[in-house]
């Protein structure tokens, strides 16, 4: 019976070709541009560690006074910690792997005469680093607690800059002027960026960023290196130098392996909190220390602009618009043929074979319309990717996305055709035949 | 035109009536909302600026050696001066929209609280005619302030600033700016002149609050002033940029150069505004399409269903106009039902927008102007339809199928 009926709904569907063409086009408009934007946030809100993330989670602390307001959209200071404060954790070592990290652009003077000096970013960060994240090496190593302790001139270039400092030659053992001081290579990542870069502060551009070098954090303070991001100090006349316990401006992360393990430490936090608060440092109610995991951190930052929000409601409300005009025209296209349905219903077929047989003319104009609607889906990732917002170059489509345009477009216009379907078989049999 | 057999005809085709009705207020809605944000971020792309925005250039060196800075930015000066079409060339802490705020909160009493951002510039000798700001009241910074003043830890250490006019009328309403003191940080400064509005490094970071708060502080070279502003003719500032570049790029070997037309800047702050405001276009026609493709989708269908019945009408003397009336009409009586609905619905999701994504309140006018464009986009999609329907010939009354 399904190969009948779709012969009857291609036979039919080729009659009126301007009608059949005006409702492909309109579904392949609403769904591409609907899958356009659900296709960005995917890739927005998509794990930036799959496999890994369920272990990563970051801790926060309040050491905020009492008195402490907020002004106006601006950071919130709690968002990141004090160097006091992640220096206990560190020390503490709760965790199967913590490390705390802050960025930074440094500038390199290249040792080859045929390149100008130039600004790298990268990450200031402890040992663990590597190990945590699992960040892949070429070649070499990360550092160890003992270079962290002993501030060693040491750094992990990313291979994009190495081959652009050193060619094809081998990179580690050798010396880069960084930031006004020299470091040896000890490691060469492989090109490693998670997106977003969800351990960076969140006031950069965390969709289009990468860390180009890695060198030890206890150097970056040392030398009073420029360090990216917010900076929040809350006491008027303090130093605000990077060792303050009152600016918080570093990045903390830690392993968790188990659930045990995550109740332990969100209850070594409180623990922390309440005997700093003993201590008179803390003024906050110690429960405020929070831990997030990866992806509750990425859904507190909320890193999805504003914009990209707005045009995905603009997508959807299009696509309903696209549907009401198919609804429309189909309804126009099945009680025109009220006779052949009269005669089909005269010669035995039922309401639900009339209903079945729509049914399968609305899903083919469906399967129509989603493949145009990929391809002007890809048509606007394209456009998208050519745009200057940091996730721009991220919008691409994955399998699953290309199968779900398919399946959204045949449910919407399936969707689209049940009412003119349902109001078609209700066409009494033979009676239109009788009118002429 | 009689509206009553109108009414009684689409009585009996409720569901298609109520399809165009909703259709076109869906599109009455998405309409009047978008078109109100891409008025909006148009205005933000406007934004006046009260530099010489045609004739800048800003060349940015960063690397250099503080210790050197004294002698080093005179020296550059100098040479960006002897490029030919340069008629006035300064040093700068930074730039209007140049996204890097530098960010002072300012009372107008020792201890008072403000929650305005205000953008922070330092201007070396000779900045006011490198900018081309425009001095609205009081007087430039002189030789003497000039040479006496640097910065410390980001803070000015000369007494004197100048303040934009949104700000003087902002802090001291009613009352002349000039002589009034700043404060910030335990510091004062007295303000000596009054500028037309320059917008903050950054204004979308700064808020509608902070979009025109600038001040302006004069400084001796100093090691913090990595931009050189440059005035020339609009039509030299290409070649002036490639010039400027190549000539510090010798002078500082060991740092980076970076130059850019202020014209360029503007372009690049705003690149992410234009290509929505271009994306919201692209959607409204391509929704407007639509849209009349579906009535006249459904007008034809209409016509198609009622040939004998057009042909009965003029069989008893109705004329070919009062058919195309006949048609008209009805798409009006439906798009003024789907307008209504629309402009409902239109302000619903403008009171959502305001208070999920900050948006402000549409003005009235959009919303008829969306209706009119809704009802004419109906007339047009209708006529073709209208015109066969009146096309059809009496005899067809006549016929039995």
């Amino acid at each position: 019976m399904f190969g009948y009926y779709l012969n009857l709904a291609l036979h039919s569907l080729k009659r009126t070709p301007i009608l059949t063409g005006l409702m492909v086009l309109a579904i392949g408009l609403g769904i591409g541009a609907s899958m356009t934007m659900l296709t960005v946030l995917h890739v927005m809100t998509d794990d930036p560690m799959p496999g890994r993330s369920a272990q990563l989670y970051t801790p926060h602390l309040d050491p905020l006074p009492l008195d402490h307001k907020r002004r106006g959209d601006s950071p919130d200071p709690t968002d990141d910690m004090t160097w006091p404060d992640a220096m206990a954790l560190l020390k503490a070592h709760r965790a199967v792997r913590q490390a705390a990290m802050s960025g930074g652009s440094l500038l390199l003077r290249p040792a080859r005469a045929d390149l100008r000096p130039f600004y790298v970013a990268g990450r200031y960060a402890t040992a663990d680093f590597f190990a945590l994240f699992g960040v892949p090496f070429e070649r070499g190593s990360g550092w160890s607690a003992a270079d962290d302790a002993a501030s060693a001139h040491v750094v992990v270039l990313s291979e994009i800059l190495a081959r652009k400092l050193f060619g094809t030659g081998t990179a580690v053992g050798q010396t880069v002027h960084l930031g006004e001081h020299d470091f040896r290579v000890i490691g060469v990542t492989a090109d490693w960026a998670p997106k977003p870069l969800f351990y960076a502060d969140q006031t950069g551009t965390q969709y289009s960023d990468a860390d180009l070098f890695f060198l030890p954090l206890s150097v970056a303070v040392d030398e009073k290196f420029q360090v990216n991001g917010n900076q929040s100090g809350w006491v008027k006349g303090d130093d605000n130098s990077l060792t303050s316990a009152n600016m918080s401006w570093l990045q903390f992360w830690v392993q968790l392996d188990t659930p045990a393990q995550v109740a332990a430490y969100r209850q070594y936090l409180i623990d922390y909190s309440a005997q700093q608060k003993a201590l008179g440092r803390f003024q906050r109610p110690p429960t405020n220390a929070k831990l997030y995991n990866l992806m509750g951190w990425l859904a507190h930052e909320n890193l999805v602009p504003n914009d990209v929000d707005l045009q995905l409601w603009l997508a959807l409300g299009f696509l309903f618009v696209c549907m009401v005009n198919i609804v429309a025209l189909l309804l126009a296209k099945f009680l025109r043929r009220g006779g052949e349905i009269s005669v089909r219903r005269a010669l035995g077929a039922r309401r639900r074979d009339i209903f079945v047989q729509l049914g399968i003319e609305s899903a083919l104009i469906g399967v129509a319309g989603g493949v145009l609607g990929v391809a002007i889906a890809q048509l606007g990732l394209w456009s998208i990717r050519q745009r200057p917002d940091d996730y721009a170059k991220l919008a691409q489509m994955d399998v699953s996305m290309l199968l779900g345009t398919l399946a959204l477009a045949v449910l919407a216009s399936v969707l689209a055709g049940l009412l003119p379907a349902w109001r078609a078989c209700h066409v009494p049999p033979a009676l239109q035949l009788k009118g002429g | 035109m009689e509206i009553r057999p109108i009414l009684a005809s689409l009585r009996r085709h409720r569901i298609p009536a109520a399809l165009i009705v909703l259709e076109i207020a869906l599109a009455c809605a998405v309409l009047c909302n978008a078109v109100f944000m891409i008025g909006q971020r148009m205005a933000d792309i406007h934004w006046p600026n009260a530099i010489d925005e045609q004739g800048i250039s800003v060349i940015t060196v960063n690397g250099t050696d503080p210790a050197l800075a004294a002698s080093d930015i005179p020296r550059n000066l100098a040479a960006l001066r002897g490029i030919a079409g340069v008629t006035a060339a300064a040093a700068a802490t930074s730039m209007p929209l140049d996204q890097n705020p530098a960010l002072t909160g300012f009372t107008t009493t020792p201890d008072g609280k403000t929650t305005v951002n205000t953008s922070v510039y330092f201007l070396g000798s000779g900045g006011e005619q490198a900018l081309g700001l425009h001095l609205l009241q009081g007087r430039f910074f002189n030789a003497d302030e000039y040479a006496d003043s640097g910065l410390k830890n980001f803070q000015s250490t000369s007494h004197v600033l100048l303040v934009t006019q949104s700000d003087a009328q902002r802090l001291w309403p009613g009352q002349g700016a000039l002589g009034k003191t700043l404060y910030a940080n335990g510091e004062s400064w007295t303000v000596v002149g009054v500028v037309g509005d320059v917008l903050a490094q950054d204004p979308k970071f700064s808020g509608p609050g902070g979009r025109y708060s600038s001040v302006f502080y004069p400084s001796h070279p100093d090691e913090m002033m990595g931009d050189y502003v440059l005035r020339n003719a609009p039509q030299d500032r290409d070649r002036v940029v490639r010039e400027a570049v190549q000539a510090l790029g010798r002078l500082e070997p060991g740092a980076v150069v970076e130059g850019k037309t202020y014209a360029q800047m503007r372009t690049d702050y705003f690149a992410d505004t234009s290509s929505m405001v271009w994306m919201l276009v692209l959607v409204c026609v391509v929704m407007l399409a639509v849209t009349a493709f579906g009535i006249v989708g459904l007008t034809s269908f209409w016509v198609g269903q009622r040939r004998r019945q057009i042909g009965v009408r003029r069989a008893v003397g109705a004329t070919r106009g009062h058919i195309l009336q006949y048609f008209q009409t009805e798409n009006f009586l439906l798009s003024s039902m789907g307008v209504a609905v629309g402009m409902v619905l239109a302000f619903g999701i403008n009171l959502y927008l305001m208070s999920h994504y900050a948006t402000s309140r549409m003005p009235w006018y959009y919303l008829p102007c969306g209706a009119i464009a809704l009802w004419l986009i109906g007339q047009l999609a209708v006529l073709g339809p209208a015109l066969r329907a009146a096309a059809v010939p009496p005899v067809v009354a006549t016929r039995s199928v």
